[in-house]
């Protein structure tokens, strides 16, 4: 219980999606114009990392990784298909992403028109196949360590792109120097509160 | 077409050569920028990873333009994974058998060149409506649009943290305090979140010579 606290605590705060890996940039800066979508996108993150992984999980310990499929059968002790884990990984987001979409457009239409198009989007998000990327680097031990992990990506991604859509909510009544206004000032912005979330470094429980 | 255009007329020198600043990938396009400034720590893995993207950007515009008639506009980005997920597959075996070092270093933002809305975006936007040899050239400019601003991220934070370029010190031994000089690395720029500010002053510096391209209030 302790071990997954721990992980849940790093994947959010030390090793955050964005200020420490800079994934999920993309829908990070061209989503976090207002707060109010910025949740949506947020929920939405958390929500799909934290299906894809487990499944990606158990996909890389029962097919992928060497000696993965002796559950089938003994002689299949030596079978390595971890060079296929890319196209793996991906096609499964892809069709999460998608059976996701169906769930909720069926079961919850007030949270489908409030996620609307960025469901779709989350497909190619970079901090989705990161997330899953990064279990399999990190060799989880057990499935709940995995979706725990992927959760807390997901909050930590969460909680970046609500800060900076927040700030960004008020520097439009700053005075930006012309060149700066826009992306520069967002980058120049993110770099900050990286450092800034770099004092949780080293931070266990 | 009546005539057939020669392989570098004046449109096709412009597919090259705009992406690397007024159409850039990076600082004007807002694409990629996920596993760009992961790897710019030092030179050697940034300029591998700027070839890695030219090369998958290239074929992978080049084989969806040549299957653009006949691919189903509904599964159409199933597709373009497919094809992108085979090409990174490739590039991944490649590094790893004749530059593990570098492979290791870049660990998992090879697998998301994948990913990288770049690839995505270029496809969408050009490869599904033009020819293949027109493809190939947007692939190669916009690849090199996105290296460029690799490498000279690279460039900064390799010789201010380090004191080195491509890993070759540049920096006089004698200069550093604990030889009795002066100098000393400045570490901040070794930490992730500089590389964001240095991108932030770059489009700073972009902007202000192109000023057209400044965002309105």
């Amino acid at each position: 219980m302790e071990n997954l606290v721990n992980i849940f605590v790093k994947s959010i705060f030390i090793d955050n999606m964005i200020f420490a890996y800079f994934l999920g940039m993309c829908s990070y800066l061209a989503v976090s114009k207002t707060v109010k979508t910025s949740v949506g996108l947020g929920l939405a993150v958390i929500f799909v990392l934290g299906i894809t992984v487990p499944v990606d999980y158990l996909l890389e310990n029962y097919v992928l990784k060497e000696g993965a499929l002796i559950w089938l059968n003994p002689a299949f002790e030596n079978v390595d298909l971890s060079f296929l884990s890319f196209i793996m990984f991906i096609a499964v987001i892809a069709s999460m992403v998608q059976l996701v979409e169906m769930i909720v457009e069926k079961f919850a239409p007030a949270l489908y028109s409030s996620l609307g198009i960025f469901l779709p989007l989350i497909a190619v998000n970079c901090a989705i196949l990161g997330g899953s990327l990064f279990m399999q680097e990190r060799a989880y031990n057990t499935i709940s360590e995995a979706t725990v992990f992927g959760l807390g990506s997901g909050v930590g991604w969460f909680l970046a792109i609500i800060g900076i859509a927040a700030i960004r909510e008020k520097i439009r009544y700053s005075d930006v120097p012309a060149p700066l206004r826009g992306l520069g000032i967002t980058f120049i912005i993110t770099g900050l509160m990286g450092l800034a979330f770099m004092s949780f470094m080293g931070i266990t429980l | 077409m009546s005539e057939k255009e020669p392989l570098f007329s004046p449109k096709n020198r412009k597919l090259i050569f705009n992406p690397l600043s007024k159409e850039n990938p990076i600082t004007v396009q807002v694409l990629g920028i996920c596993s760009a400034l992961a790897v710019t720590v030092k030179m050697k893995p940034a300029f591998v990873m700027s070839v890695s993207v030219i090369a998958v950007l290239a074929l992978a515009n080049v084989i969806v333009s040549l299957l653009r008639n006949t691919i189903p506009n509904r599964i159409r980005i199933i597709v373009q994974l497919v094809v992108i997920a085979l090409l990174v597959i490739l590039v991944d075996q490649l590094l790893k058998a004749y530059v593990y070092d570098v492979s290791k270093q870049l660990s998992v933002f090879v697998g998301l060149i994948i990913t990288n809305c770049i690839i995505m975006g270029r496809l969408e936007a050009f490869a599904l409506g033009n020819k293949p040899w027109a493809s190939f050239l947007d692939g190669i400019g916009n690849g090199a649009g996105y290296g460029l601003i690799l490498m000279i991220v690279a460039f900064f934070r390799e010789l201010l943290g380090s004191g080195s370029i491509f890993g070759y010190h540049v920096i006089p031994d004698a200069w550093y305090i604990k030889n009795g000089g002066f100098y000393e690395n400045n570490g901040l720029m070794v930490l992730s979140p500089m590389a964001l500010i240095v991108v932030g002053v770059i489009i700073w510096v972009h902007r202000s010579r192109n000023r057209d391209l400044i965002e309105g209030k």
